[in-house]
């Protein structure tokens, strides 16, 4: 096991541990992984088939089956253009026909820079914010076309490091807490 | 009719800092769990059934009967299900970033009444600052007592594990939740035998509640069933939490007293969403999230009622409400929702997972000025195939009800605006202009 960091391998082991079987902490240790690297590699997955008792092609089968756990490198910079339909309704496709020319990229493909990916996303639940964007999970919305030009911007300049973190980070807090609880205990590891 | 009713899961969201336990602590928050642990957890379960609480994720099954069939089960799991991924639904997500500490103090009470020593609340992946929330209050329930060994110094001990999805809707589906919550693809399961009260999470028996179900338990048990019970109509008790969206001028989530207001005032009420963006008519609205077929503007009289609207055949479901106006081009919005379906199609089932790309080329045709005048037959044949008989309730071809959720807008829209697609076909396209 070699490609999680130290501080990584030891947050990994604290999940795998808080689930009565240690194959439930897969999807978490994808996204732990996703965060290290941005995308999810295959030394990666290495590890985490090792932490969780499968193989690494279960791990890649998983993996590959959620759209949010890239096996591919991607931009810095995620960004969803939610087409569902109370997007759609509000001028979502507008949105997404004006970040691919503006941006120089088609849907799934990165831009040169490695800054930015596009992805046409399904419904994120905000649909309050129609037509909504998230930037690596986060929302921004409503959006126009110069809405999404104002959002680049401060993407590119670094105004929105404090809201938007690195692409596979979900959570900035760990669990602390309750770790020392024996799971119950009633199901064979 | 607009009542008075005080919100029960939103009251604190007037609250900048409502997902912080300082302001949980100052509004009465865990004062339910203590109360909880004062009585005995069949009399929780028997305050629940007193309000007649129906599970708020979309099935609208009454909470207090699905614990009751595990109540015997030497070990039980708690899932709390916030994988929210019906587009159009909202609620769970503000639910999970402005009021965390709720979910997690319901999730206590519901496992203390089933004699759950494990809890699971799943979080749909992409609600990130949501999931991160939810972290930082379990963290500080430990701190505070709320949950670990001896919760406030009672017998009873709870473990909590806050679990991230990964992107895909069908884990909102329960059993493919718990194939998710087991590191595996989100393939549904056969039932029977699968049931989660008979063989959930590792097997065991397991009760998946959804989060605005279990944020409502706090209030239940401070105030009694009854209380709760007093709120809506018939089976349709208590406050739900709306999520409007589509063509209106105030896109938004309203908690309002089920049953009392109707469709057309939560659209048009200046203090809901304050009537059609545009200022146009309402052409159709969806009164349940994309699974629901559609109603049309004679139905806009209908109470907010899961009884009533299904009646009128349909399904308050997710508690999301779309208005399309008579800007909307009602083929795209078929196709579009189809497209959806195509997607989140988990593929195990051959109906579902053909049927689902076959239905989106032909409306996507006929959208764009290709269509066949039999494609409408060949449409309806295809629901039928997935769904015998195109009917209301759906039958079910399939492992899951996300098959039998594709007919519903195709179905509904053809049946209200046959005209309109038939325009489509002997056009050349679309009369309004969009493709």
């Amino acid at each position: 096991m070699a490609h999680l960091s130290e501080e990584n391998l030891v947050r990994a082991r604290r999940l795998a541990e808080i689930y009565p079987k240690s194959r439930s902490a897969l999807i978490p240790l994808c996204h732990l992984a996703q965060a290290q690297d941005g995308y999810l590699s295959e030394e990666a997955m290495e590890d985490i088939a090792e932490l969780c008792g499968v193989s690494p092609a279960e791990v890649y089968g998983t993996a590959s089956f959620y759209d949010m756990l890239h096996t591919e490198p991607v931009g810095r910079y995620v960004v969803a253009v939610c087409t569902n339909i109370a997007c759609m309704l509000n001028g979502a496709y507008e949105v997404l026909e004006h970040a691919e020319s503006s941006l120089g990229i088609g849907v799934g493909q990165t831009t040169d820079d490695g800054l930015f990916t596009i992805e046409d996303a399904e419904c994120l639940a905000g649909c309050d914010l129609a037509p909504c964007v998230q930037v690596n999970h986060r929302f921004f919305g409503p959006l126009d076309a110069a809405g999404f030009d104002g959002l680049v911007a401060d993407l590119r300049s670094g105004a929105l490091a404090d809201i938007v973190p690195a692409h596979g980070v979900l959570s900035r807090v760990d669990r602390s807490n309750g770790l020392e609880v024996d799971p119950v205990g009633d199901v064979a590891r | 009719m607009i009542t008075n009713a005080a919100p029960i899961v939103t009251r604190r969201l007037g609250y900048d800092d409502s997902h912080t336990l300082e302001r949980y602590l100052a509004t009465g928050g865990y004062d339910g769990l203590r109360k909880a642990l004062t009585l005995q957890p069949e009399q929780v379960a028997e305050e629940v059934n007193k309000a007649s609480l129906l599970g708020r994720g979309g099935a609208g099954f009454p909470a207090g009967r699905k614990w009751s069939m595990l109540r015997k089960a030497s070990i039980a799991y708690l899932v709390v299900n916030g994988d929210e991924s019906e587009p159009a639904t909202f609620k769970d997500h503000l639910l999970v970033e402005r009021d965390p500490h709720q979910i997690i103090e319901g999730t206590i009470i519901a496992a203390y009444a089933i004699g759950a020593t494990k809890a699971f609340i799943f979080c749909r992946g992409e609600f990130a600052l949501g999931f991160e929330r939810l972290i930082q209050a379990c963290n500080e329930a430990y701190e505070h007592g709320a949950l670990g060994p001896r919760i406030f110094d009672s017998e009873f001990s709870l473990d909590l594990v806050i679990h991230p999805g990964a992107g895909a809707y069908i884990c909102g589906e329960e059993t493919a939740l718990i194939e998710s919550l087991e590191g595996k693809r989100g393939f549904p399961r056969i039932k029977p035998p699968s049931f989660p009260a008979v063989m959930g999470l590792y097997g065991e028996p397991t009760v998946v509640n959804n989060i605005e179900t279990v944020s409502n338990l706090p209030w239940i048990v401070e105030n009694g069933g009854e209380a709760f019970a007093a709120l809506g109509e018939g089976s349709s008790t208590g406050t739900r939490l709306f999520a409007l969206s589509g063509r209106v001028n105030r896109p938004g989530w309203y908690e309002l007293e089920m049953s009392k207001t109707t469709f057309r005032d939560l659209i048009f009420d200046p203090s809901l969403g304050g009537g059609v963006r545009g200022g146009g008519d309402v052409k159709a609205f969806i009164p349940g999230g994309v699974s629901a077929p559609w109603f049309g503007p004679d139905q806009l009289d209908l109470g907010l009622d899961q009884d009533a609207v299904g009646k009128a055949g349909s399904m308050l479901g997710s508690g999301s409400i779309v208005v399309m106006d008579d800007t909307t081009c009602v083929v795209r919005a078929a196709w579009r929702i189809t497209r959806f379906f195509r997607r989140e199609s988990c593929g195990q089932c051959t109906p579902c997972r053909e049927g689902s790309g076959w239905l989106e080329k032909i409306l996507q045709r006929i959208e764009q000025g290709y269509g066949r005048e039999e494609d409408l037959d060949l449409l309806m044949d295809v629901c039928d195939n997935i769904s015998p008989g195109v009917s209301w309730p759906p039958q079910q071809t399939t492992i899951c009800v996300l098959g039998p959720s594709i007919p519903s807008s195709i179905a509904s829209g053809i049946r209200m605006f046959r005209d309109e697609f038939l325009a489509h076909i002997t056009g050349g396209g679309c009369p309004m202009g969009s493709h």
